[in-house]
Formats: C-alpha cells, structure tokens, sequence
C-alpha cells in the first residue's frame, strides 16, 4: 500500500523582551539560579500577574505578518497541572481565545534528487500567548531535583498549524521558514541552543487518498532542524511498519534520540492529561484595538514577501536570486547595504550568492560577521565596473579583503592588479604578439577560430593578466582584419 | 450531568488533594447541587450574549517592559525548606 504521511507543527517561539510576561524580573539567559526569579515567578501567594505590552505588540507583529486575524479580544487561560518547576500548580496560557487567529504561510520546499523545488501555502490555525515554565536540574544533588525559576515567566508565543505538511522536508522548510520570519520581524532571537525556538511536531500517516486522519504521535522538544528531518522520517516509517504488521498506532507523546536517531514514547501517565482549563481570574481579558494594530505595523520592517517583490521590480533581479536574497533578514540588509554603497545590484547578487556566500559556508561563519563589509564589497564591484581590475583580479582582491590586507584601492596597488586600459601599451603588447607567433596568424587567417582565442591569451599572459581583455578583444580583431 | 463517586476520586487526584471516603460523599452532594444550579442557568436563553470571561467590564491594562524587579534570592530561600547551590531541592522527579 502505498501511505502519506501528515504533519503539524506547535512552535514555540521565545518572545524578544526585557521582562517575563506578567513580571518586571529579567529574562536574560544564563543567569545564576533563581537571581531572576521574582515573587511572581516563584508564585508566593497573594502576587497578580500584570501583562507585558512589548509581548502583546510581538504577537501582533507576528499576526500581521501572516496575514492573520487578530482578535479584538483575547482571554487568558489557567492549564493546571503538576510539576515543580510550576510552583503556581497552573500555566497561564490562552485557550478559546487565542491572541492570533487563522493565518498562513508560504514555504519554499527545496529540490531532491527526485523532485523539483515547490512552493506550498501551510495553514496557521492560531499562535497565543503563555508563559514558559521553569527548569528542573537533575543530579547536582544525590535524591534530588534543583529547580531554577529564571525561566519560568518568560513570554511565549505558540504557534500551532493545521495537519498541512506532507513530508519532512516540507515540516523542515516549514520550520526554517518560520525561524527566519520570527527573526526577520523581531519578535524572537532564533537561538535554538538556548531554547528560544522549540518545535513538537505530530505525525500520522494513511493509505494514500484517504482522508480520514490516522492516530498521530507528538515528536516534542526538536531544537534542530536536522534532528526533526531525522526523527519525521524514522517515525513515519515506524508507523507505517506497525500498520503494515497488523500493528496499531496509539496515540502518545515521544522523544528523538540523536544518538540513536530513534523515536521513543515517554512512559505513559497513569492518568491522561486533564488540564481542566478556564479563564484566569487575575487578568482581564487583552483588548487590541484598530489603532494598536496600526501603530505595531508602522514599526514593522517590510517583510520577506514585498521585498523579494521589490528586487524583481526594482533591480531586474530573477524570483529566484530574489527569494535567496530575501530568505534570510541579515542577507537582505547585506545586499540592499551593497547596493547603497553604490554597486550595481546584478553584480551585488551575484557576489553575495557567489563568492561571498561559499567563502562564509566554508568558513562557518554567519554573514553579519562577514571579514568583507558591505561596504568594501561596493567598493571592489565598483572598480570591477569602472575597468580598473578584471573579475579575476577581483576574486583576489576579495581573497586579500577577507584576510584583511586593507582597503579595495591598497590592495589593487599593492597587488599590482590594476588593469591595463591604455590602449597605446595594448596596442604594442598586440604587435609584440603577431610578431612572435606567426603561425597562429596564419591559421586564423586561414578560418581557425580557435587561434584568435589562443592569441588574446598570449597578449594577456605578455601583460602579466594585466590587460584589459574587452580591449585586447577589440584591438586584435582590428589588426588581423 | 451527574457526578458519581470515581469523578470526585479522579478531581481530588487532578488537585493532589487526600479525601476520605466520607469527605468524598460529602464533596458529592456539594458538588452535585452546584452543577444543579449550572443546569437552570443553561436553561436561561443566552442566544446573541457574548460569554464573559470576567466579572468586571473592563480589558487588561499593560505594563511597559521594563525590569522593575531586583535580586531577592536571599531573602526567598531563607524561608524554602530546602535550597544549595541557589536551586529550590525537591524530591527526585524525573519523567
């Protein structure tokens, strides 16, 4: 039988602000323990929890940025469960009123070796806002479990698609899409290390052309997009090897095993998870009005879609060097600071996709702490633009500026890579050439084609590359006609 | 709805809290009668009310984000049962 596999993702993304959602503590990362846990963090009685306003505007932000509804009115939500690192006994989160309703999302899948590169529009079903829970440390004392609180408060957004994905590289472009639109709109710093981006993914698979869905299993915690490749495509197979055996899927919630590359259900409760939600009676619920809406997206910086647009129209640039440009926010400004530094923008993409982009991935080495400024990269375009040096000698000029050897002009000096354009001294390197091979004048005249060739490189090499080769070009076919 | 016994074992389970038998029978009846007065509210036609998720008319007011809280790790563990290292200890749990 042949099955599809059906995926949807609940992210959650780690809101950018200076304090914890219903508290004024800090929510730097990496503090010592329970420095940045205040009253309300560690929930002592008789504290009120008071909404954070750069949260709500992050929400908002995100909302406009998918094109999503935003609800003029949104309620807060008590989950109650136990655990230590959840001292109040309950998560404030939002439940029947989410903060961001349906939105959507287009993602590039990339080609394989056995399809060609796509493009798919993935359903958001709803993002809202909650509160991260604690941190519990295992081991540092014997019979026991530390609890640090500095996390517990901090401001989250949840963002939870429909059953939309159809296979992991679509979950993965998905995901990637997402990291770089919550960076790009400034609502979340992306470090997937620290935790500000985590997502639990369910899979399901069915025979082809059903559309009834099968029981899904949530993959949770995945904080790198390989390890989410890996643990889709093992448990897609996994199910689909049980069903295949007679076997049946129940429902469950598991864990990857990078070392294994395994999936793995967590011991199962005795009792299912009965959150037994209801409206939190410390909040009232978050009013967002037209006029909130509008002053967030006045501080909303042009998004990826408009501005890929705006390359093609603006630069003449093709969707797909426009998509690449745009895919990340720190390769778009690098591009558009080139282009205002006054370099042609065909050339700026060609060189920021090109050698810049190798040399960064070679270099593992993001392009914010690119050796090469945008600035300098202008700078060498120009002079390639200008005829002052050949591509050639721009790919070691661009060598020279990435070790640092000094600015675009010092090198070229210093290089001795400045072209010769004096067509007077290319004209006698031209006549040195004829002179010392005339076979090769013959066989041109005698209809080879190749031998012209063969004489520009002559002429280049007598000018030790330093020739302009558009004017030894020129001269030549003028000598030999 | 009626609520038997086992809802209230499994509710007292979900709130960690210890009843007897003879508090369960008593939790059953109070329990009982306010689920009683749920049902002739149902009965009240409420079509075209918004549900109101507070009692008072009023929307939540926000704070600018801003760290208005210092360090008070001394003065919370002083009264925990249990600190080292600045982590609260408590017993072993691992899933």
């Amino acid at each position: 039988m042949e099955w599809e596999v059906v995926i949807g993702l609940e992210t959650h993304t780690q809101l950018k602000t200076n304090t914890k959602i219903f508290s004024g503590a800090s929510t730097t990362y990496g503090a010592e323990p329970n420095t940045q846990a205040c009253e309300v963090s560690i929930a002592l009685p008789g504290v009120l929890p008071v909404l954070n306003k750069q949260a709500v505007e992050c929400a908002i932000k995100f909302g406009l940025a998918i094109d999503a509804e935003i609800a003029p009115r949104s309620v807060f939500a008590r989950k109650n469960y136990f655990y230590p690192d959840l001292p109040k006994g309950y998560q404030i989160s939002q439940y029947e009123l989410p903060v961001v309703g349906k939105g959507k999302l287009t993602i590039q899948v990339p080609a394989t070796k056995h399809s060609e590169a796509y493009e798919k529009t993935i359903h958001i079903t709803r993002a809202h806002l909650e509160e991260d829970a604690g941190k519990s440390v295992h081991g540092a004392v014997e019979g026991m479990s530390g609890i640090d609180l500095n996390r517990a408060g901090t401001p989250l957004l949840e963002i939870v698609t429909e059953p939309d994905m159809r296979s992991a590289a679509e979950a993965v472009a998905y995901a990637k899409k997402l990291h770089e639109l919550v960076q790009w709109i400034d609502i979340c710093d992306g470090n997937m290390q620290e935790g500000s981006f985590r997502c639990d993914v369910n899979v399901s698979v069915r025979p082809k052309g059903s559309d009834k869905l099968g029981t899904r299993r949530e993959i949770k915690n995945l904080n790198s997009f390989k390890f989410m490749q890996q643990a889709i495509e093992y448990e897609a197979q996994w199910q689909i090897d049980t069903l295949e055996d007679g076997g049946k899927i129940q429902q469950a919630t598991v864990l990857f095993n990078p070392d294994t590359g395994e999936t793995r259900a967590m011991r199962s409760k005795e009792e299912a998870n009965d959150y037994r939600y209801f409206p939190d009676p410390d909040l009232l619920p978050l009013a967002v009005s037209e006029a909130d809406k509008a002053r967030v997206k006045a501080l909303m910086p042009e998004l990826p879609e408009a501005m890929k647009a705006r390359f093609e129209a603006q630069h003449g640039l093709s969707s797909y060097d426009a998509a690449t440009l745009t895919a990340s926010r720190d390769t778009a400004d690098y591009f558009t600071a080139v282009v205002q530094a006054g370099a042609e923008a065909k050339p700026a993409a060609n060189w920021v996709m090109g050698a810049l982009s190798a040399k960064l991935n070679a270099e593992e080495k993001t392009i914010q702490a690119s050796p090469v400024s945008a600035v300098q990269l202008a700078q060498l375009l120009k002079r390639i633009q200008d005829n002052t040096i050949s591509n050639n000698a721009a790919k070691q000029v661009f060598d020279a500026l990435w070790a640092a050897e000094g600015d675009v002009d010092a090198i070229i000096a210093a290089k001795g890579l400045k072209q010769e354009s004096d067509s007077g001294a290319i004209e006698a390197i031209v006549d040195e050439v004829l002179a010392a091979n005339p076979a090769m004048v013959e066989e041109f005249k005698a209809g080879k084609e190749k031998a012209f060739n063969a004489l520009v490189g002559q002429a280049m090499k007598a000018s030790k590359g330093k020739a302009n080769p558009a004017q030894v070009n020129e001269i030549l076919k003028k000598k030999l006609s | 709805m009626a609520l038997n016994i086992e809802d209230i074992q499994r509710i007292a389970y979900l709130a960690r809290i210890e009843i007897n038998e003879q508090e369960a029978a008593t939790t059953l009846t109070k329990l009982s009668g306010i689920l009683g007065l749920i049902e002739q509210m149902q009965a009240v036609n409420t079509e075209g009310i918004a549900p109101m998720s507070h009692s008072q008319d009023l929307t939540q007011r926000l704070r600018e984000d801003v760290v208005t809280q210092t360090n008070q790790r001394e003065a919370f563990q002083a009264i925990a049962p249990l600190t080292e290292s600045g982590l609260y200890l408590v017993p072993k749990v691992i899933e």
